[in-house]
């Protein structure tokens, strides 16, 4: 399986990671696990991210949300606009 | 419905985008209009500058869906979102959310549910520079509490 992922603002800096393109191992259904298989992979700062948010296809997403082949993941903190 | 989002980084004009808003119609009788600025301090520390980032296209997307709910909620005849990215200076003009209606009602509420859903939904991050060095701002709990109230009513 294969997707596309961006990080934004801080955890984008302490990646010092815009985007990149992620195999991913079978049996990863969800974001959450998503999000703990990078975090196993060398993006600790995922974890260290207070109230992590994602998106799925530039649409707001929760942990529970599956991942398919070929989406495009974002992960970023609460958002500040306004 | 005259709709019109825009991402831009260039500064915009609140006449001339109220005047858009209305265009020749005769039937709207209200319009409210709300413009964000650069404060020139944040949490006891003075900001020099700010920059904003963004998520290109789901930006847009977001900002459109939360128009798109607004229309749903309220009898609305058009609605103007303009939000600014990139460095901005303490005074400058971040956001402008513009709603025409019939009646003041419906803009004000509408304007209001934009501008709330705007703070939580829209993926903006803001970065300001200090003395003490650039941070990122945090979310506030208000604004999420702000967006909340929408739901119960």
């Amino acid at each position: 399986m294969s997707i596309r992922i961006l990080y934004f603002a801080g955890l984008r800096e302490k990646l010092g990671l815009n985007e990149e393109s992620v195999s991913l191992p079978e049996g990863l259904g969800t974001l959450g696990e998503l999000k703990a298989w990078l975090c196993a992979n060398g993006r600790e700062a995922l974890a260290e991210t207070p109230n992590l948010r994602f998106a799925v296809n530039q649409n707001m997403a929760r942990e529970t949300d599956p991942v398919l082949d070929g989406d495009e993941v974002a992960f970023f903190p609460p958002v500040t606009g306004g | 419905m005259n709709t019109c989002i825009r991402v831009q980084e260039a500064d915009f004009d609140l006449s001339t985008e109220v005047a858009a808003l209305r265009g020749d119609d005769a039937c709207v009788g209200a319009v409210v209009s709300f413009v964000g600025l650069v404060r020139d301090t944040n949490l006891g520390d003075g900001v020099s500058s700010m920059f904003l980032e963004h998520y290109p296209g789901m930006t847009e997307k977001a900002l459109e869906q939360i128009v798109t709910q607004a229309q749903q909620r309220w009898d609305i005849l058009g609605a103007r979102v303009v939000h600014r990215v990139g460095e901005l200076a303490p005074g400058d003009q971040i956001v402008l959310v513009a709603v025409s209606s019939l009646h003041r009602g419906e803009a004000f509420a509408a304007c209001e549910f934009i501008m709330d859903y705007l703070k939580t939904q829209a993926p903006f991050w803001k970065r300001e520079d200090t003395p003490q060095g650039a941070r990122w701002v945090d979310a506030r709990e208000s604004d999420d509490q702000a967006a909340q109230r929408w739901e119960s009513k």
